[in-house]
């Protein structure tokens, strides 16, 4: 267990690396100039050095990468804003915010839309397909199954603004979609985030429904679970005891490639439901030419969404003994 | 649905009251293409103590009479006639509950594979143990004694740490045990065992053959046996019960089928092995053909596409009138041959091989 954590951990620092370096090495790609974009529409050419030699800009490539990677951990200098203690991501182009810090603020928002989602979708698709494959060919299977289709084929910039204007608007029934910390309010924060939960799961939930009605079907047909009636054990139990395991073991791994999903959707969700997350953020600094941003950006997103494929692996060892971690 | 029939005696005329005893079974399964005839009026009998081998090729309907004995068959694409009698019990149409309370307990049954046939989620004592605590009412504690006890029984080396393992910790041979460890905990009556040594390299057969022997001597277990392999058979069973295309082909002891075959399938069979005091260089004659389809069976014998003699019975009668077997009782056979021209027959093919 621990060594197999080590070696994720490892695995992921390398891929956290590749990351930067190739976000590093796009944003030079791109036609834009930020320093051009400081200067203003009369610009100077010693401004123009001026400023780049600000920003750093004037170093080769793998100098300012070095200076960005290491400042992570050792903290850096800066002319134009002085002493950055690590974890440093540096300093925004456009708003001359410190990148971290501007992460730490919204990183709860997207992160409390993305997990709480991901529970109403686990818990509401598995609920619904277990009722699907326990009453197979009955109108209640019948009716989830053909339910979940028309989720799966709706938009959330279609569904979101929808449910805001009939709950919010119409009925009065939930307050407008916000975010309020966990750490002040618990309820508050679950009332203003619940719509964008639900909306996301009324389009995620169906691939689970599905799937976990299609995997109980073929667990229960499994020669184990023949067994398991052979010896005499009832059919509630087989259906809850034994096929159950096994059903959620692609459930999970198709779970770790939605939660990218999730993340990598922030950016439409929390601009349907006017969330201040770190989608937000991506869009703005990408509009900006704002590398230090776009960097610590694409960077914790993907530490987050590798940190949490490191715990669905964890989860499989847990369900399944046949998967060794050692 | 299932077909409640009511007989009021059982196995009427029949001296002993045997243990098992089925009589016209027959089982049709609906699928997309049309109905499956899997097994169809089928009688057999098995006495308190003794070994019924069941052979036949795949999909002569040995695995489903089975498991319809312990009512496993889909009951909602299922039809089941007829009547089986576990003592005084009728468990055709006997209700889910009742059933449940069968299974492991009175009849137990161990399957083909024994990797695929054991939950990998759990470990061994613990689904051995569930047996025992579902059937008897015990604690955990005394569940994982029992199947610490039952471990030891079955030949597993250092039971009290292999009841903590999985299933995939086990070899091959090993699983196969547990299996059986598994199906006799609540020392049933009935043990019926679906192919259990297919699975296995020769070696662990014998083993496990051997095992089943045993406990069988020990707690005097009537045993089904389901296989395709009449060494095992001639080894194991005391009587035979020949399957073919969901009917029986030929019934008796082990003795007379498989020294006087009376049914040209069982022929077959019997030349389609290899024996050891035959010369190494004579050619083994498979059945030819195939196992005709349970959608559209042939009219008449079911085994008249692949049989040599029909033209010996004279007039059409094996194409259009189907065989039952007989005698009622004893050695029997389900074909129109008479006795002479059997004999005829089987010492032509004698001197043939001679």
């Amino acid at each position: 267990m621990t060594s197999f954590l080590v070696r994720r951990i490892l695995g992921a620092i390398v891929i956290l690396i590749l990351i930067s370096l190739i976000t590093f090495y796009l944003f030079y790609a791109l036609p834009r100039d930020p320093a051009r974009a400081f200067c203003g529409k009369i610009c100077r050419p010693e401004t123009l050095t001026l400023i780049r030699h600000n920003l750093g800009m004037d170093e080769p490539l793998f100098v300012q990468y070095w200076h960005w990677l290491s400042g992570i951990f050792m903290g850096r200098e800066f002319t134009q804003f002085g002493a950055c203690p690590a974890p440093c991501l540096g300093y925004s182009f456009a708003t001359q915010e410190p990148v971290f810090s501007a992460i730490v603020d919204r990183f709860p928002v997207t992160l409390s839309l993305t997990l709480g989602a991901s529970v109403v979708i686990l818990s509401f698709g598995i609920l619904t397909g277990m009722l699907a494959a326990w009453k197979v060919g009955q109108p209640l299977d019948k009716i989830a199954s053909s339910t979940s289709v028309i989720g799966a084929s709706l938009q959330i910039y279609f569904v979101g603004p929808l449910v805001v204007f009939a709950v919010v608007d119409t009925l009065g029934l939930l307050p407008r979609p916000s975010y309020v910390p966990f750490t002040e309010d618990p309820l508050t924060w679950f009332v203003h985030l619940l719509i964008p939960w639900v909306v996301l799961s009324i389009i995620f939930t169906a691939n689970y429904t599905r799937m976990t009605r299609s995997q109980m079907l073929e667990q229960l047909a499994e020669d184990y679970v023949r067994t398991a009636r052979a010896k005499g054990m009832s059919g509630r139990s087989v259906f809850f005891r034994f096929a159950w395991r096994g059903a959620m073991i692609p459930i999970i791994t198709i779970f770790g490639v939605d939660l990218a999903t999730l993340l990598g959707g922030a950016i439409i969700t929390e601009q349907t439901f006017t969330l201040h997350g770190i989608g937000e953020l991506a869009v703005r600094a990408v509009q900006n030419t704002d590398l230090p941003m776009l960097l610590g950006v694409t960077v914790v997103g993907a530490a987050a969404i590798v940190f949490l494929n490191i715990v669905v692996d964890v989860l499989y060892a847990f369900i399944d003994p046949r998967v060794r971690l050692s | 649905m299932t077909t409640v029939s009511w007989s009021s005696e059982p196995g009427t005329s029949r001296g002993p009251e045997p243990f098992l005893s089925v009589r016209d079974l027959s089982v049709r399964f609906s699928t997309e293409d049309g109905v499956v005839h899997a097994v169809d009026g089928l009688s057999f009998d098995v006495e308190k103590g003794t070994t019924l081998g069941i052979v036949g090729e795949s999909g002569s309907g040995k695995s489903v009479t089975n498991l319809t004995i312990l009512g496993l068959h889909d009951p909602a694409h299922t039809e089941v006639d007829g009547e089986i009698w576990l003592e005084d019990q009728e468990l055709v149409g006997a209700g889910a509950s009742t059933l449940e309370k069968l299974r492991g307990n009175r009849v137990a049954m161990i399957f083909q594979d024994p990797l695929t046939s054991l939950s990998p989620f759990h470990t061994i004592g613990r689904q051995i143990g569930e047996v025992y605590r579902k059937h008897k009412g015990a604690s955990k504690k005394e569940a994982r004694d029992r199947a610490i006890e039952m471990l030891e029984r079955v030949g597993i080396p250092q039971p009290a740490t292999r009841v903590d393992h999985y299933p995939h910790e086990f070899s091959g041979g090993m699983r196969q045990r547990a299996m059986i460890a598994m199906a006799l905990v609540c020392d049933p009556d009935l043990l019926i065992a679906d192919e259990p040594t297919t699975a296995l390299d020769v070696t662990v057969q014998a083993q496990i053959l051997d095992l089943l022997k045993d406990l069988q001597q020990q707690f005097g277990t009537t045993i089904i046996l389901i296989t395709h392999d009449l060494g095992v058979v001639a080894n194991t069973a005391d009587n035979v019960l020949v399957m073919y295309a969901g009917r029986a082909a030929e019934r008796g002891t082990v003795r007379e089928v498989l020294s006087k075959p009376s049914h040209p399938y069982t022929w077959g069979l019997l030349s389609s092995m290899p024996r050891l005091t035959s010369s190494v260089d004579m050619p083994l004659v498979p059945v030819r053909g195939t196992p005709p389809s349970l959608l559209n069976r042939p009219a008449g014998c079911a085994f008249h596409p692949r049989c040599d003699f029909p033209q010996l019975v004279g007039s059409d009668l094996c194409f259009t009138q189907r065989p039952d077997i007989s005698p009622e009782n004893g050695h029997g056979d389900a074909c129109y041959l008479t006795l002479q021209q059997k004999r005829d027959i089987r010492t032509g093919d004698t001197k043939e091989q001679a």
